[in-house]
């Protein structure tokens, strides 16, 4: 597979994947502000800053209201993160490699775009329906694929780009949650706690889930626990790690737990570290920190990915020797 | 107005001999379309155009940076040409491009052509397509144009004329291809009742037109497409046929020459490539041989091409044919080495380098229709028949500045066919299209793409001056 189309289909289903959990995230607080007891601040600041892109966001936008970090997250062609530069990058992506993928998958991320087009021209645009929307039609687009698209390896480096990018979004997450989120010490187990645990659990679509798992109380240790290790939450790190690390291994052929490539070795050692972890030793190193760590190693096996298999650094070009 | 009571008015149609008279072969469509209301067309029209658009066929793409895309307007009605009378075109494009490739072979080999006076050193050789560097070029199987299309044209008698002949990278085939696939639901019963000749081969023609230009001892060849990218106009083409052939879309960032072949960069490192279906232009092809601007291109290709290491569709230098002036020629080229009379005419055509015909095309502006030797898109061009003076004094001085980029031809009075504007039929200007594919032998495409000129009066057909298109029906 060509090195260029391989990467191409990678972000094509990540940004695709980001682009949901955008969605995920702004309609869960959306939803939560519709709950929150009058008199309490909206919390619209730590939104942006699970992006990672608060700096850009106040150089233009300044306050953080609900209004502007809507407009900034959902339609805002000027950063690159939001929902529509998303959806543009994705089916950029998607029209370089149309003759690789099925014309089906094709269709639905060109029809995904201009749904989101559409709705940007809106003026009586309702945002929940319109995040729901988009997440229904990131889940199509994955199904679609899975049903459409030969299970070869350029199959398995969308399921890569898909994987890490959740990865990096629940982790984001969780961070933002329990740094930014938890509100004064006073607050810590009291309603309006609960309800801001139960929307982080809503935004990774998590909240049924962990309500059917052993302990069904709501604490944020286990909350954690179960978005960080859970071993079969589809959208916990964990998780999404151990697919990744299935994918790469059906492309490159390796055995699983061992490697030739820079790219197996950091994939496998952050899993194996997930594997082995426990909540606890989380907590004692601190979440926040564990969470950066975390990031900071997805980010290399991105990098080590990109080396291993995309890097179009040209080849020196060696001229022929003519014959005859 | 009903399609019954169509009046063609003082133009030759090709539906229609005479107003409510279809022609024999075409009456079962003019039936169909009789018993639908125009509502029910119209909605019909709507649904094959948002098709077309959700597949994404769609040209022009980037305008600007948000993606304004526009879908080439796509026209139900079809143009229909009777199979018998198809025969007779098939056979005069076959001599054409047989004719055309002589040609190409003779002025990159030894010349006889011009050395014979039959065309004029010096138009040849000042020619923008012709390439020093393809001199001596043997290409394999010593075929030059696989892929070519000629635009065909009929006046109000009825005569058919060749416009152009397109030896470079010809597109649209694709719309052919997309627009049969809409008309088989938008009138289903039609297709049932009516003998239409199938478009669908042509992807496999292709594939195996380019296999054909494989070195013999590959068992397995690699085939690739190469595109300039998903910025250029075409892309939606150039992917389209690549999927359809199950051959790689490769841009010149994909392709390095390495140990004296052309290679690919995949996932599991460089990967050898036999024959390329390029549909980037000569000049942008090799930085080391001709544009060393170009990014589009492979630094060395050309040295891989002449080593016999790798197949090129079209090969190069393959425009100096396209020349509007040499096309002046095709009717003596195919006497000089077919020993044949050609059986498509050429429209009587004026050499502005000719200092007797200038004087005449200057004198006659009004008249004539002007076009620059090696533009296409409709660029370039000036309708003496519907310019103003100043227009025209403008396009006397540039023609006085460069006669030799000018031809003049007369303003044929191109054939009609009914088109749907607004909640009425009325007769649009056509032209045609047919792709000729040259190989182990010559496939011509039934029918191939009819473009037609939406605007009321107009007689410019091209996509690029809102013109739209049809499906090309050959009936028996």
């Amino acid at each position: 597979m060509l090195s260029r189309v391989a990467d191409s289909i990678y972000w094509m289903n990540r940004y695709v994947e980001r682009a949901e959990n955008i969605a995920r995230f702004v309609d869960v607080n959306l939803t939560l502000l519709l709950d929150s007891p009058i008199g309490v601040s909206q919390q619209w600041k730590p939104l942006v800053m699970t992006t990672g892109d608060l700096h850009l966001f106040e150089e233009r936008y300044g306050e953080a209201n609900a209004e502007n970090v809507i407009r900034f997250l959902t339609f805002d062609r000027a950063y690159s993160n939001s929902i529509i530069s998303c959806l543009n990058a994705a089916r950029e992506n998607a029209r370089s490699v149309r003759e690789i993928i099925s014309s089906e998958m094709w269709q639905q991320i060109n029809a995904f775009y201009h749904f989101v087009n559409d709705a940007a021209n809106d003026q009586s645009l309702n945002f929940q329906t319109f995040f729901s929307e988009v997440k229904l039609a990131s889940h199509l687009f994955a199904g679609i694929a899975s049903a459409t698209m030969t299970h070869s390896e350029g199959w398995h480096f969308g399921l890569m780009g898909r994987w890490l990018e959740r990865a990096d979004k629940t982790s984001r997450i969780v961070d933002v949650k329990y740094f930014i989120l938890l509100p004064s010490v006073k607050d810590v187990g009291t309603t309006l706690d609960q309800l801001q645990w139960i929307a982080l659990l809503r935004s990774t679509s998590a909240y049924e889930m962990y309500r059917k798992r052993g302990v069904h109380r709501i604490t944020p240790k286990s909350v954690a626990e179960f978005l960080v290790l859970d071993r079969e939450f589809p959208r916990s790190i964990r998780y999404c790690i151990r697919q990744t690390e299935r994918s790469l291994h059906q492309i490159t052929g390796t055995l699983e737990g061992t490697w030739n490539t820079g790219v197996e070795r950091s994939l496998g050692k952050l899993r194996a570290d997930l594997d082995y972890l426990t909540i606890d030793d989380v907590m004692e190193s601190g979440l926040h920190e564990f969470l950066d760590n975390l990031q900071r190693r997805m980010n290399e096996v991105g990098l080590k990915l990109s080396e291993t298999f995309f890097d179009t650094q040209p080849v020196t070009s060696t001229a022929p020797t003519p014959s005859r | 107005m009903k399609l019954a009571n169509y009046d063609p008015g003082h133009f030759y149609d090709e539906l229609f001999d005479a107003p409510g008279s279809p022609r024999s072969e075409v009456a079962p469509l003019i039936e169909r379309i009789n018993s639908l209301s125009i509502e029910e067309i119209q909605h019909r029209q709507q649904a094959a155009q948002i098709a077309l658009f959700k597949m994404g066929v769609t040209f022009n793409v980037y305008s600007d940076s948000q993606g304004t895309e526009k879908i080439f307007p796509f026209d139900i009605l079809p143009r229909t040409i009777a199979a018998s009378e198809w025969q007779g075109l098939e056979k005069g494009l076959k001599q054409r491009i047989l004719a055309l490739n002589h040609f190409l072979a003779d002025v990159y080999g030894d010349q006889k052509i011009v050395q014979d006076g039959v065309i004029p050193a010096d138009v040849v050789y000042s020619s923008k397509g012709f390439l020093k560097a393809c001199k001596d070029l043997k290409p394999p199987k010593g075929i030059w144009s696989h892929i070519s299309g000629m635009d065909l044209v009929r006046d109000r008698d009825g005569q058919w004329y060749v416009l152009e002949d397109n030896l470079r990278c010809p597109s649209g085939v694709s719309y052919v291809l997309e627009g049969r696939r809409i008309m088989k639901s938008t009138l289903p019963l039609v297709f049932n009742r009516m003998q239409i000749q199938p478009v669908e081969e042509y992807p496999s023609h292709l594939l195996e037109t380019l296999l054909n230009l494989a070195p013999d001892y590959i068992d397995d060849p690699t085939v690739v497409l190469l595109t300039p990218g998903i910025y250029n106009s075409a892309y939606f083409e150039h992917s389209y046929l690549a999927q359809q052939m199950g051959v790689e879309l490769v841009e010149g960032r994909d392709l390095v020459v390495s140990d004296g072949y052309l290679q690919m960069r995949t996932t599991k490192g460089l990967k050898r490539v036999d024959v390329i279906y390029r549909r980037i232009d000569d000049e942008f092809v090799d930085p080391l041989v001709f544009r060393p601007d170009s990014l589009l291109g492979i630094p060395g290709l050309t040295e891989v091409y002449r080593s016999g290491r790798l197949g090129l569709a079209n090969a190069l230098g393959t425009g100096v044919a396209d020349d509007k002036v040499i096309y002046a020629y095709v009717p003596e080229m195919i006497r000089y080495y077919l020993g044949e009379d050609a059986i498509l005419s050429n429209v009587p055509t004026y050499l502005c380098w000719e200092p007797s015909q200038l004087d005449h095309v200057l004198a006659n502006l009004d008249q004539l229709v002007v076009k620059a030797a090696n533009e296409s898109g409709g660029y370039g061009m000036l309708i003496g028949t519907q310019s103003t003076q100043a227009e025209r004094e403008a396009f006397a001085a540039k023609i006085k500045a460069a006669p030799r980029n000018y031809i003049a031809q007369p303003t044929l009075s191109l054939s009609r066919v009914p088109a749907l504007i607004g909640d009425e039929f009325e007769g649009c200007h056509v032209d045609l299209r047919p792709y000729i594919l040259f190989g182990e032998d010559i496939y011509v495409t039934p029918g191939g793409l009819t473009r037609v000129a939406l605007k009321k009066g107009s007689l410019v057909v091209n996509s690029s001056q809102g013109g739209g298109y049809k499906d090309t029906w050959v009936v028996s």
